[in-house]
């Protein structure tokens, strides 16, 4: 096995990258394991890539991985402390400035309920809320967020008792594979206060008359959630989930679990289909 | 996105001058975009200066009209009630514009200097003359159908993006910024945005180092007239093809004065001047309205892709007019 690593490595290196591993002193001293990893890594075209991850991870091999993260940082440039009160709690954080809300949320808080969809500001799986407002925590850099509060999917609900709209978004099926799900409850919690608040919308009729609290149609609520996007397409579900909170009408379940007896009789025609066949 | 130095501005002087020392350093206040950019290795400050704490959040009365601090959010200015009650153009312009968690982070400021969203400006694989002066516009015989009709250069074919700066257009608002040296200066918000010419790479007229205070509006009779037409892709949360900000005052049945200004068809916000000096002491019809829109767009220069924007800039016009005159808002 180790033979044909070996034979791998001298097969696949490139001049230069030879050249490169002869000048470099930290990797010459690495020893076989490493340049068996070389060449693998070679092979798969990241040569050089590896090559300056392996001089990285030499050099910063003695940073510590902190307590409750995955991984321990590569590199910590241009450190910045923060303190925040995440769903309640003070939280202290030391982080490079490049380091943004979501990634200390989910590397180093150990806090994955929100997701990186996009990482780019567009699809809005990120959500959170600072100081009462939704916000994309994808675009927001924790160096900002100095002595701000922030609640994520994991702050809305009261122990074992779900959030009124994490029980309706459940209650109306809001979500076919779940990865949007924590980004749409929390700009839902929002939208609820901007709604109480007589925020206006683009679709708002009556811009100029201050209303004291709005009351949202689905038109108001698809275009007040344009900025959460949902692949398996449960936008009627999420609408149907929002406004039973928001209305404050209950509405009926449109789905339901199969019974046993259900269950029993369906493998049952499935038994015969079978026996049929 | 490369390692930049991070600090926290309480003083607008310090935040001017650190800015100002250091040609690649850039004001940090929403990072909506500014991130993304980072992110995508467009844009590469050394150093940002978080402006976001500076107390620059008010709206409020100033010289019969209003002014808006640069600092405060888009969400807030939209929402303010002296906004909507007499600038409703504005609050319907910036609700247009991204969605409601952008608009909560994004400032006043901020929204000004957005800069292109031009897929070519945005992939650092493709020439593009206003990342990287020099290297070519792969826009020009590219996919252009989101690009500009009007004022375009061989040099670039980008258009502006934001809704709100096309309703401040409209409505005459002055641009406060302070320089390096602590001077004030006002820009006519006409003269803010510049059209790309030779030099792509600069959207706006500032100097670096120049913070944006404030945005002033002067005292209009526009509120009971005015529309934000916004014409896109899909209904909500995405950038404009067309978009128009129309606003009347009538004298009678008759236009006194009209203001009309295009969005998503140059660099910079295109105020409509034809259309509007046609307009006045005209009856406020839809003929009227058609010719006046068609006066404005006969001079647009299309590219390949996106001779659709001349006629739905027509019919843009047309609406926006429309609804600005059934007080719609």
């Amino acid at each position: 096995m180790a033979d044909e690593f070996d034979e791998f490595a001298e097969a696949e290196l490139t001049a230069d990258e030879a050249a490169l591993l002869e000048n470099l002193p930290e990797l010459s001293e690495l020893g076989e394991a490493r340049r068996k990893f070389l060449g693998q890594a070679t092979a798969m075209g990241l040569g050089t890539f590896a090559l300056n991850l392996l001089s990285q991870q030499e050099m910063f091999a003695a940073l510590e991985t902190p307590e409750g993260a995955m991984f321990a940082p590569v590199m910590e440039e241009n450190a910045v402390k923060v303190t925040m009160k995440i769903n309640g709690a003070e939280k202290v954080v030391t982080l490079d400035s490049r380091v943004t809300l979501l990634d200390a949320l989910r590397e180093r808080l150990e806090l994955t309920g929100s997701k990186k969809g996009c990482d780019h500001g567009q699809c809005g799986a990120c959500t959170v809320i600072v100081d009462g407002r939704r916000v994309l925590s994808c675009l927001t850099l924790t160096a900002q967020c100095e002595g701000k509060s922030v609640t994520t999917i994991e702050g809305l609900a009261n122990g074992d008792q779900l959030h009124p709209m994490q029980a309706a978004f459940i209650k109306h099926d809001g979500f076919q594979c779940g990865y949007c799900t924590p980004g749409q409850i929390c700009s839902a919690v929002a939208l609820m206060s901007e709604a109480k608040n007589g925020e206006a919308s683009y679709v708002s009729a009556n811009l100029r008359t201050n209303a004291k609290t709005v009351k949202l149609s689905d038109d108001e609520i698809r275009e007040r959630m344009s900025g959460n996007i949902c692949r398996c397409g449960a936008y009627p579900n999420i609408v149907a989930a929002i406004q039973e909170v928001h209305s404050g009408r209950e509405t009926a379940q449109t789905w339901s679990f199969y019974t046993p007896d259900e269950i029993a009789t369906a493998e049952n025609k499935e038994d015969e289909k079978d026996a049929t066949v | 996105m490369r390692p930049f130095k991070f600090s926290s501005a309480n003083d607008a002087r310090n935040a001017v001058q650190t800015i100002a020392a250091n040609t690649d350093a850039k004001f940090l206040a929403g990072g909506t975009n500014i991130l993304d950019l980072m992110k995508e290795d467009v844009m590469r400050p050394t150093e940002l200066v978080d402006v976001s704490r500076l107390n620059l959040t008010q709206i409020k009365s100033a010289n019969g009209g209003l002014s808006l601090g640069a600092l405060a959010k888009n969400t807030d200015t939209a929402n303010h009630p002296l906004v909507r009650q007499n600038y409703p153009l504005l609050s319907q312009a910036i609700l247009a514009g991204a969605s409601q968690q952008i608009r909560n982070m994004a400032t006043n400021g901020g929204n000004l200097l957005q800069r292109t969203r031009c897929s070519y400006f945005y992939d650092v694989a493709m020439p593009c003359n206003k990342r990287e002066p020099g290297s070519g516009c792969g826009a020009l015989e590219g996919i252009n159908r989101m690009h500009a009709i009007f004022g375009w250069s061989e040099k670039c074919v980008a258009v502006y993006p934001s809704d709100m700066s096309i309703a401040l257009v409209a409505l005459d608002a002055v641009v406060k910024v302070q320089g390096a040296n602590g001077a004030e200066r006002s820009i006519p918000f006409a003269d803010f945005h510049r059209l790309p010419g030779d030099n792509p790479e600069k959207d706006t007229n500032l100097i670096h180092g120049e913070l944006i205070t404030a945005i002033e509006l002067p005292k209009n009779n526009f509120a009971g007239k005015s529309y934000y037409l916004k014409v896109r892709d899909r209904a909500s949360y995405a950038f404009a093809l067309v978009s128009v900000a129309a606003a009347l005052e009538m004298n009678g049945s008759k236009i006194k004065q009209a203001r009309i200004a295009i969005g998503g068809v140059a660099h910079k916000p295109w105020r409509a001047l034809q259309a509007e000096k046609m307009l006045v002491g005209k009856e406020a019809t839809e003929a009227n309205f058609r010719q006046a829109a068609e006066a404005e767009m006969k001079n647009a220069k299309p590219l390949e892709h996106n001779k659709f924007k001349v006629e739905l800039g027509n019919r843009g016009i047309v609406r926006a007019l429309q609804m600005a005159m059934n007080g719609a808002v």
